[in-house]
C-alpha cells in the first residue's frame, strides 16, 4: 500500500537511476544512517560493542571485500584470513614507525598495502581458474600467516610473538588502545563501513562492475565483448583486499587490541568470511551486511542460549554452532543460492503488490 | 660420502613416505571428480570422521555421550566392551557407506544441475557441518589409534644403511606399511574399474554422464558408490595417519594438503594423484632441510600450496589432467 513507486515521479535519469527507487526504501536508508550515527552511540555500552556492533561492522567490511571478488568478479578466494593479517600487521607498522600520523590514514594505507598484496596473489588468476584458483588463495593463506608468525619484524620483535596496538586519536579521541569508550569504537567501525559500503556501491555499479560481472559470467565471452581481462581481474582483487585490509586492520587495531597471526587469521577466518558472503548472497551490497549480521549474532545467541540459560557446556555450544552454520550453508545452497538478499528481493516484489496481488 | 648428502638422502626418503600419506588423502578426491565433477573440499575431514569412528567403536564408546550426559544430567560414556580390530574396521566401513548415502540422498539430489562452485561451496558447508559432528559424536579429545600395525624405528634398514655408509636411516616401520596399503589400495582400485561391471559403470559415468544414463546406469547408484569408495580411502588414509599422529580435528587441516596434490597431478588422473604426492612429499621436506633453517623453519605450512601455484602458472591443468577447453 505505501510501498509503491506510483506518485514518485523521476524526471531525470539520475533520479532514475538511483540506488532506492522506492520512497519508503529511501526513507528508510536515511532513518538507518540517523539512528545509527546519532542515536545509538549515546546508548552503547561495552557488552554491545565488543560482541555485536564492532564485529559486525568489521565482519561487513571484510564481506563486501570478498563478495567484490567472489559475487561480483567471480573469482573464488579462500585467502580472507591472511589478506585481513597483511592489514592487521601494516597497521600495526604504520602505527608504531609513525605515531604522529592520524591512524584513519594508517588504516586506510594498511588497506593500500594489501591491495598491492592481494594483486600480486591474484595474478596467477589469469591462468588459473575456479577450482583450481580456490586452492592456490590457500597458498596466500598459509604463506602470509607463517610469514607474519616466523618473521620477527613483523611483531617488532616482541617475546610473545603477539602484536599489541598502542593508543592513538581520533579528534583528540581515543580509539584504539585497552582505554577506548565503546562510542568511541563504534563510531570508527561505523564510518568506515560506511565509506566502504559508498564506494563498493558505486563501483558495483558503474563500468568497473559491469566488466567484473562479465568475467563472471563468462570470461572468454568478455574478453571478445572487449573487456580487458588482466585490469578486470587485478582490479577486482585490489578494491576486494583494499576492503579485506581495513577490515584487518579495524579489527586487530580497534577490536582485539591484541592478535597473533595463526589464532587471529587463521583459516577459519576465511571460511567464516566466505560463508558471510554466501549465506548474505553473492553479488549483493544488502547481502554482505545481512551475512555479516547473521553470522555474528547466530553464535551470540546461540551461546547466550545453550550456555546462558540452559546451562550447557560451552564446548558442545561451539560443536554445535559448527553443525547449524555448515547444515546452514548446504541448506541455503539448496534452497536459495543467493542467499537473504535475494529473500529480501522477493519480499520487496511481494510488498510492491501488496495488498491486492492482481 | 659427505655427511650433508646422507641427511639429504634419508630426508628424501621420509618425504616419499609421508607423500604416500597425502596421496592417499588425493586418491579420495580424484575419485569422487571424476565420477561426479564435484570437488570435495571435505574428504579431509572424512578422514578425520573415519578414523574417529574407528576409535570410537574400537574402544566401547557411547556416541553423543557428552551430549547425552548434558541433556540428561546421566554420567554414560562407554558401553564397557573394546571391539575386534577387523570388527571394529568393518563397522566404520558400514558408517562410512551410511554417510555417502546421506550425501547423496540429502545434499547432492538436491543439488544437481547447479553450478560446480556451488557443489564446491557446499562441499565446503558438509566439512564445517562434520568440524562439529565428528567431535560431538565422539568427543574432542584427541584419540589414541592402535589397530596393530607396526611402529617405531625400522631396524632392518638402519642396520643395513649403516653397514653401507657408516649412518643408520631413520625410517619408520608405520610408513613403510602405509607405502604398501597404498599400493596394494590402488591396485585393488584399478582392478575394480577394469574388470567389474560396476567398475565400467563407474568409468562410463566419468567419461559421459548423460551417455552413461542414456545406456541405463543409475547415476545415483554410482554416486553412492563412488562416495562410499572415496569414504573407504578415507578410511585407510584415517588409519595410517591416526596410527602416526593420534586422531584429533586438526587432522583434518592437514589433509587439506592433499589439494595442491591435485592440482599438481592434475585432478582426474589417480597416477597423478600418487606422483604429485610423492613430489610434494619430498619437495616439502627437502625445502625444510635446505632452505627452512634459513627462513625461520616450519615451512610445509605452506610450501607445498606454493609449489603448485607456481606450478599452475606454466601448466594450469595439471601434470596428468586433461586438457582444458574452453569455448564461448
Amino acid at each position: 500500500m505505501f510501498y509503491r513507486e506510483a506518485g514518485d515521479f523521476k524526471t531525470s535519469y539520475r533520479d532514475d537511476n538511483q540506488t532506492f527507487p522506492i520512497r519508503l526504501d529511501r526513507a528508510g536508508y536515511w532513518i538507518a544512517l540517523f539512528v545509527a550515527f546519532c542515536v545509538i552511540p549515546f546508548f552503547v555500552n561495552d557488552y554491545w560493542v565488543n560482541s555485536i556492533f564492532a564485529p559486525f561492522f568489521i565482519y561487513a567490511i571484510a564481506a563486501l571485500g570478498l563478495n567484490i571478488l567472489t559475487g561480483y568478479a567471480g573469482q573464488v578466494s579462500l585467502g580472507t584470513g591472511g589478506f585481513m593479517a597483511v592489514g592487521a600487521y601494516a597497521c600495526y607498522k604504520l602505527m608504531v614507525a609513525f605515531p604522529e600520523i592520524n591512524i584513519v590514514f594508517h588504516v586506510l594505507i594498511a588497506g593500500g598495502i594489501t591491495a598491492a598484496v592481494g594483486v600480486a596473489f591474484g595474478l596467477p588468476s589469469l591462468r588459473i581458474k575456479g577450482f583450481y584458483l580456490a586452492v592456490a588463495t590457500l597458498a596466500a593463506q598459509f604463506f602470509l600467516v607463517w610469514l607474519f608468525n616466523k618473521v620477527a619484524w613483523f611483531y617488532n620483535y616482541s617475546a610473545s610473538g603477539q602484536i599489541n596496538a598502542p593508543e592513538r586519536t581520533v579528534f583528540g579521541v581515543i580509539v584504539t588502545g585497552p582505554n577506548t569508550e565503546a562510542w568511541a569504537k563504534y563510531m570508527i567501525c561505523l564510518v568506515f563501513l560506511v565509506g566502504v559500503a559508498w564506494v563498493a556501491r558505486n563501483l558495483t555499479r558503474g563500468m568497473t562492475g559491469r566488466k567484473w560481472m562479465g568475467i563472471r559470467d563468462m570470461d572468454i565471452a568478455a574478453e571478445i565483448i572487449g573487456v580487458n581481462p588482466l585490469m578486470a581481474k587485478m582490479s577486482a582483487f585490489a578494491v576486494s583486499s583494499f576492503f579485506v585490509g581495513i577490515a584487518g586492520a579495524l579489527f586487530f587495531a580497534v577490536y582485539l587490541g591484541a592478535a597473533e597471526a595463526g589464532e587471529s587469521f587463521g583459516i577459519t577466518k576465511s571460511f567464516l568470511v566466505l560463508f558471510m558472503v554466501i549465506i548474505g548472497g553473492l553479488g549483493s551490497i544488502f547481502g554482505s551486511f545481512a551475512g555479516a549480521a547473521f553470522m555474528v549474532l547466530m553464535p551470540v545467541l546461540l551461546k547466550n542460549l545453550l550456555v546462558g540459560t540452559m546451562g550447557w557446556p560451552t564446548e558442545i555450544a561451539a560443536e554445535l554452532e559448527f553443525i547449524i552454520v555448515g547444515g546452514l550453508i548446504v541448506i541455503f545452497l539448496i534452497l536459495e543460492p543467493h542467499g537473504l538478499a535475494q529473500l529480501w528481493r522477493l519480499t520487496k516484489e511481494k510488498l510492491r503488490l501488496w495488498p491486492f496481488p492482481h | 660420502m659427505p655427511e650433508q648428502l646422507l641427511f639429504a638422502m634419508e630426508v628424501t626418503l621420509n618425504g616419499l613416505m609421508a607423500g604416500v600419506l597425502y596421496a592417499l588423502v588425493a586418491l579420495g578426491f580424484v575419485l569422487i571428480f571424476k565420477a561426479s565433477g564435484i570437488f570435495n573440499f571435505a574428504q579431509g575431514m572424512l578422514v578425520v570422521f573415519a578414523a574417529m569412528t574407528l576409535v570410537g567403536v574400537q574402544t566401547g564408546q557411547i556416541p553423543f555421550a557428552h551430549l547425552i550426559n548434558t541433556i540428561f544430567g546421566t554420567k554414560i560414556h562407554h558401553f564397557g566392551w573394546t571391539v575386534p580390530t577387523i570388527l571394529a574396521i568393518i563397522v566404520a566401513g558400514a558408517a562410512m557407506v551410511f554417510v555417502a548415502w546421506v550425501i547423496e540422498k540429502y545434499i547432492l539430489q538436491h543439488l544437481i544441475g547447479q553450478p560446480d562452485i556451488i557443489l564446491f561451496m557446499a562441499t565446503i558447508g558438509m566439512w564445517y557441518f562434520m568440524h562439529g559432528f565428528a567431535p560431538l559424536m565422539w568427543g574432542s579429545e584427541v584419540m589414541k589409534l592402535d589397530v596393530g600395525l607396526a611402529q617405531g624405528i625400522n631396524e632392518t634398514i638402519d642396520t643395513t644403511t649403516y653397514g653401507w655408509f657408516g649412518y643408520g636411516f631413520f625410517i619408520d616401520n608405520l610408513d613403510i606399511v602405509a607405502a604398501i596399503v597404498a599400493a596394494l589400495l590402488v591396485t585393488a582400485l584399478v582392478l575394480f574399474s577394469q574388470y567389474t561391471k560396476q567398475g565400467r559403470a563407474l568409468r562410463a559415468v566419468a567419461d559421459d554422464h548423460s551417455a552413461a544414463l542414456s545406456v541405463g546406469i543409475s547415476l545415483r547408484f554410482i554416486w553412492v558408490l563412488v562416495w562410499s569408495i572415496a569414504g573407504f580411502v578415507a578410511l585407510v588414509a584415517g588409519i595410517m595417519w591416526g596410527s602416526k599422529s593420534g586422531v584429533q580435528i586438526s587432522l583434518a587441516e592437514v589433509a587439506l594438503k592433499a589439494l595442491p596434490v591435485l592440482m599438481l597431478g592434475g585432478f582426474t588422473s589417480i597416477p597423478g594423484a600418487i606422483i604429485g604426492g610423492l613430489i610434494i612429499g619430498v619437495g616439502e621436506q627437502l625445502f625444510e632441510f635446505a632452505i627452512g633453517p634459513l627462513v625461520g623453519g616450519a615451512t610445509q605450512a605452506w610450501f607445498a600450496y606454493v609449489l603448485a601455484l607456481v606450478f599452475l602458472i606454466f601448466r594450469p591443468q595439471g601434470l596428468f589432467g586433461e586438457k582444458i577447453i574452453e569455448r564461448v
